[in-house]
């Protein structure tokens, strides 16, 4: 079987962002980036279902700028085995994703998409869902446990109130919860090894399709600021102020 | 301009994300009808034909639908798109979990999350955990959109819109094997007037339930908790607040051993009043907390116990 991972490239989760002042947008200008954390999951997943025999070829997948080449690095280095890097200057929105991978899908005809369920950045969980829709697979998201047997994978997901259990139909796109697993860190010889695992270099016109936004952005603003608070002495003060703000 | 509110609901009961959905929806246009997916939705239909402002609810009902598969609800909703120029979802995990995929089938871009609606086509959005509010204008003809709830008041009672029928969906490459689902009495913790939430600090799974539910049975708050208190095993996933857990705004939010990480605050920092109980007087949740006890939790749970009882709680 083979399994596709998409990563993305995105600014550190634990960088504190902030916004330019003509408001046009994040300032990216010398931040930390890292792999997104959720696609570190599904790479992580990925590998272990190599380790168990269920996968026998992981491939990378990343869009973006010539610098998400180090992101598809950290993933060869955590077990992948060979990377797609499709370079745009633009940030393309998750239609246009969905339709790139859609692309590369057609071209490796892997049987399982294993991907994050949403990027920190964009924070727009949608990529996925979309994937599987343009593709006609069933999809499986906020995956918390994944089991593949045959021609079937039965995910655990995470939904509100609970957790659900489905069991989809392969290929299909499934997208990692946090709990999924706890990635793995490249050890340096695997890091050394990672360097000479090819990566194919494509572009977005290789594949023919329209990335261009469909959403303007108008503006990006920081979000308002809270009134500094008081710290208390004791719990009666803190009960006496929560009375008077009428919350109790 | 005509918009379609996919329903949230469990079969039984319209869920509260609904409600708050349609009142975004209603400052879009005034043509607002609601869709219900399930199976056994009578109950559920006539809740959200009572909402105030609706025009018409329809009813699709099949097995998958009742199971919330993504593929078959996103057949039921394509099912009816064509008679809408928008279709609004609330940003559940089911919500988010088929709207994308209605997006994709239309060729339109989803719009996630929003907390804003602008103008018929321009909707603000957090991005970023919430570090940064994004403005975006659509060019689409049709729009799929899904709201956070938090961000809306609730449509209020009092319509009596006419219930119609329409064709069910079934998703034949996946199906459904089993759910497991918290139990609670509590109230539910995304739509809770006051929300008690614990930390790593707790140091046990015991000492949470001990020390945390307590006080939220106390003040009749739901119970959250943050991910490194998940992660440790301390709590159940659904009670995660965060950017990658439920997103909350209640009246009164109590964090107890929590240090306030960037992607704690993103699902809580739009709460009305902000308590944190900390011992670490540096801790990043200081900065954002109305007021704050600098405080081992363990003496200043008791201490707050007691002060509630004195003060007729």
């Amino acid at each position: 079987m083979k399994v596709l991972v998409p990563v993305k490239r995105v600014i550190d989760y634990n960088v504190k962002v902030r916004v330019k002042p003509d408001q046009t947008g994040v300032d990216l200008a010398n931040v930390k980036m890292s792999m997104n954390p959720f696609c570190e999951i599904a790479v992580e997943e990925a590998v272990r279902l190599k380790e168990k025999g269920a996968a026998d070829e992981v491939v990378i997948v990343s869009i973006g700028p010539q610098q998400a080449q180090e992101t598809i690095r950290t993933a060869l280095a955590m077990g992948g085995d060979r990377g797609i890097l499709i370079t745009t200057d633009a940030d393309p929105e998750p239609l246009a994703v969905a339709k790139l991978l859609a692309a590369v899908v057609a071209e490796e005809q892997p049987n399982l998409v294993l991907m994050g369920k949403q990027a920190i950045d964009g924070d727009n969980n949608a990529v996925g869902q979309m994937l599987s829709a343009l593709l006609g697979w069933p999809q499986a998201t906020y995956a918390s446990a994944i089991e593949v047997s045959g021609a079937t994978a039965k995910v655990t997901r995470e939904v509100d109130g609970g957790l659900q259990t489905l069991d989809v139909d392969l290929p299909a796109v499934v997208t990692a919860d946090l709990r999924l697993n706890e990635p793995r860190y490249a050890s340096l010889p695997n890091i050394m090894k990672a360097k000479k695992k090819e990566i194919a270099a494509k572009t977005v016109a290789d594949y023919g399709v329209d990335v261009a936004p469909r959403l303007k952005v108008v503006k990006v603003a920081e979000p308002a600021k809270r009134s500094a608070g008081v710290k208390l002495e004791s719990a009666t003060d803190l009960v006496s102020k929560l009375k008077t703000a009428g919350v109790l | 301009m005509a918009v379609l509110v996919v329903a949230d609901n469990d079969n039984a009961h319209l869920r509260d994300g609904t409600h708050k959905t349609v009142t975004a929806a209603l400052k879009l246009s005034g043509e607002v009808d609601v869709l219900v997916l399930g199976q056994g939705v009578s109950g559920v239909a006539a809740e959200a034909a009572k909402i105030a402002g609706v025009r018409k609810v329809l009813v699709s009902e099949s097995e998958a639908l009742g199971h919330g598969i993504a593929e078959a609800e996103a057949d039921a909703v394509l099912a009816v798109a064509g008679a809408y120029d928008a279709i609004l979802v609330p940003a559940t995990s089911g919500g988010k979990n088929f709207a994308p995929r209605v997006a994709a089938k239309l060729d339109v871009a989803p719009i996630s999350d929003i907390v804003e609606v602008v103008s018929a086509d321009t909707f603000t959005r957090p991005i970023y955990a919430g570090n940064a509010l994004e403005t975006v204008q659509t060019s689409d003809a049709k729009k799929v959109i899904t709201v956070r709830p938090t961000a809306f008041a609730a449509a209020g009672e009092g319509g009596s819109a006419p219930i119609e029928t329409v064709g069910g969906a079934d998703a034949a490459k996946t199906r459904f094997v089993s759910e497991e689902m918290v139990k609670s009495d509590r109230p539910e913790l995304a739509a809770a007037k006051i929300v008690v939430s614990g930390g790593r600090a707790m140091g046990s799974a015991e000492e949470f339930s001990a020390v945390i539910e307590p006080l939220a049975d106390k003040l009749g708050a739901a119970v959250g908790a943050s991910r490194a208190a998940v992660d440790a095993g301390y709590a159940p996933n659904d009670y995660q607040v965060g950017q990658t857990g439920k997103v909350v705004a209640p009246s009164l939010y109590i964090a107890i051993g929590i240090s306030g990480a960037i992607q704690h605050l993103a699902g809580m920092k739009d709460s009305k009043i902000i308590v944190a109980i900390n011992k670490d007087a540096d801790a990043p949740i200081f900065q954002i907390a109305d007021y704050g006890l600098v405080a081992d939790y363990k003496s200043a749970v008791p201490d707050l116990m007691n002060a509630l009882t004195a003060a007729g709680k």
